[in-house]
């Protein structure tokens, strides 16, 4: 199910704004990967690229490859309707859809992409609930508006949406900023579960998420502003934390600057 | 505890300074609040007393006709200036039909324009389609007739039929639904659409199935705006759709009587039962667009974004 990422030599431009630059890394199936660093130095902008939503921005573009399972992601061939089935996405804020109750909205991937066996559609919005560690709360108002819930619920209601299609990987951005620490706890117990049977990337602000939750760190960075951000160090979230290879890594996880 | 006298010492403290600057009240501040809440509230009631001036003399001059029901069923079909009796309904129906047949033709076009220019609009085109639609608002109710006069008439030499008089109100119609569904589009986050091609669902999708309806009953509040206002329009119908006093439902032969025709065919007769007539169809037009406008609040209630 699982798959690996290659990224190599990836420059990204927002039209004539090179955003980051030079980026090349590995990301092994069902791990944890956190993409940590500054603000502005091209986290999102990166992880947008490995599902194809960075082109949704007008003038966005890249140069350079993303591999998936060595399948060319930026392949003339490739529709990034299909990437983006096979790479999902859970957004900084919960962004359920508002016309829709719990159920649909875990269901909307699939019925909007053609699925009408009733039947199957239950049984994946069940499944998806509870690998979410949803199905509990709100099993009794499956079809009461998803907007109802609370911030937390409803974020782990879009992470049952984006498991339900089934993809391969799972992108995070910041998907416990907008939460309280409970529910951030539950969302970090979530993700060890998920990484049996997804690649998961996730880009987080907090040092001790990402030391919790991931198996690799990468440390990205703006050489100066108005410069690209670029990847300065990726590496095992262990040595990254205790021994990086770089003095800016160790400064930024130290917080001596960022 | 200690925290808690603290605050109380803060608070009393802080009254003491502050409750000698209250004092001032007298002073200019409060004459200058005053004279602005007087100018707010009489410009205020200057602007209601034309409205209510209307509501009232219209209700008292006109209620009684919307009292028989012969006002809703039957036409004027026979019936002479000097002669009490007959009905509004042949003008009702025409009205309704009218904005019908125009909301039918307006309503995709203005839609499908502002998907395109919220959704897909990028560049030249769609700067210079935005452009149309705010010319094409500006564009005075008798021009936009005289034009589809000269299209219809001068150039196709086709009769004068109900349905050229629609053609004018599409036209009056369609920039105000454009305008008003791009405003209820860019309303719907664009966290929306992303979640949505991020599940892989391709973008005309995703416009179907998740923006449109988000952005539905405040479209559709904009349509029945959009209605009420071309429903009231007179020019159109005076120069391509000429009055008639009995029913009539073809839109494309003969005549079609309408309100605002029905107020204008008997507003220079003397005669009472001419004059009741004259009020009873203005306060039936009046009703329709109260009711669409109402309708079109109510409906924004449930609207997702706001
Ligand atoms: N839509 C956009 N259009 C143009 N430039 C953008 C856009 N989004 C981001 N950028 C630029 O790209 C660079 C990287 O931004 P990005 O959002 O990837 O940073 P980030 O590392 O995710 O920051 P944060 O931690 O604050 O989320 C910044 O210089 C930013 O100004
Ligand atoms: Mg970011």
């Amino acid at each position: 199910m699982a798959k690996r990422i290659d990224v190599k030599d990836l420059d990204i431009f927002y039209g004539d704004f090179k955003a980051v630059e030079g980026v090349s890394m590995t990301v092994e199936p069902r791990s944890v990967t956190a993409f940590i660093g500054p603000s502005g130095c091209g986290k999102s902008t990166v992880l947008r690229t490995l599902n194809r939503m960075h082109e949704v921005i007008p003038g966005g573009r890249v140069d350079g490859k993303v591999l998936l399972d060595d399948q060319d992601l930026y392949a003339r061939t490739m529709d990034p309707v299909d990437v983006r089935r096979t790479v999902g996405m859970v957004f900084q804020r919960p962004n359920p859809f508002p016309t829709m109750s719990i159920k649909d909205n875990v269901a909307a991937g699939l019925k909007l992409n053609g699925v009408k066996n009733k039947k199957r559609l239950d049984e994946v919005v069940e499944k998806s609930l509870k690998g979410a560690n949803l199905w509990n709360e709100v099993k009794d108002r499956l079809d009461k508006p998803g907007a109802g819930l609370s911030g937390g619920q409803q974020q782990r209601l879009c992470i049952a949406r984006a498991i339900a299609v089934e993809p391969q990987v799972l992108l995070m951005d910041e998907p416990c900023s907008a939460l309280d620490p409970i529910s951030t706890l539950a969302i970090e117990d979530l993700i060890n579960e998920l990484k049996s049977q997804f690649t998961i990337v996730i880009v987080t602000h907090n040092m001790q998420q990402a030391a919790r939750v991931s198996d690799q760190t990468a440390f990205f960075n703006l050489k100066a502003t108005g410069q690209p951000g670029r990847l300065v160090e990726v590496g095992d979230t262990q040595k990254i934390f205790s021994n990086p290879d770089e003095q800016a890594t160790e400064d930024y996880i130290s917080g001596r600057f960022g | 505890m200690s925290t808690v006298t603290h605050v109380g010492e803060e608070s009393t403290r802080a009254k003491a300074v502050t409750l000698p600057d209250m004092g001032g009240k007298s002073s200019g501040r409060a004459i200058k609040d005053q004279a602005a809440r007087i100018v707010m509230w009489s410009a205020f009631v200057i602007a209601c007393v034309p409205l209510v001036w209307i509501l009232v003399s219209t209700l008292l001059k006109g209620g009684h006709m919307l009292a028989s029901v012969d006002w809703w069923t039957l036409s004027q079909n026979g019936i002479t200036a000097r002669r009490e009796g007959g009905g509004a309904a042949h003008a009702i129906q025409g009205t309704l039909i009218q904005g019908a047949v125009t909301a039918l033709m307006s309503v995709p076009i203005g839609v499908l324009t502002a998907i395109y220019l919220v959704e897909y609009g990028r560049g030249r085109f769609a700067k210079a389609v935005s452009f149309m639609v705010d010319i094409l608002t500006g564009v005075p109710s008798i021009v936009a007739a005289l034009f589809i006069y000269a299209l219809w008439v001068t150039t196709f030499g086709f009769q004068r039929v109900p349905f050229a008089v629609t053609l004018a109100l599409v036209l009056l119609m369609i920039p105000t639904i454009v305008r008003s569904t791009e405003e209820m589009l860019k309303l719907v986050p664009n966290e929306l659409r992303e979640a949505s091609y991020a599940l892989g669902v391709p973008k005309w999708k995703t416009i179907v199935s998740i923006v449109l309806p988000t952005a539905f009953s405040g479209i559709v509040t904009g349509v029945l705006l959009g209605l009420a206002r071309v429903m009231g329009e007179t020019a159109p119908l005076i120069i391509l759709g000429p009055y008639t006093k009995s029913m009539a439902s073809n839109l494309f032969d003969g005549l079609m009587g309408t309100l605002p025709t029905m107020i204008n065919q008997d507003r220079t007769e003397a005669l009472q039962p001419a004059v009741d007539r004259v009020w009873g169809a203005a306060l039936t037009l009046i009703l329709i667009v109260f009711v669409l406008n109402l309708l079109g609040r109510f409906l924004g209630r449930f609207s997702k974004v706001s």
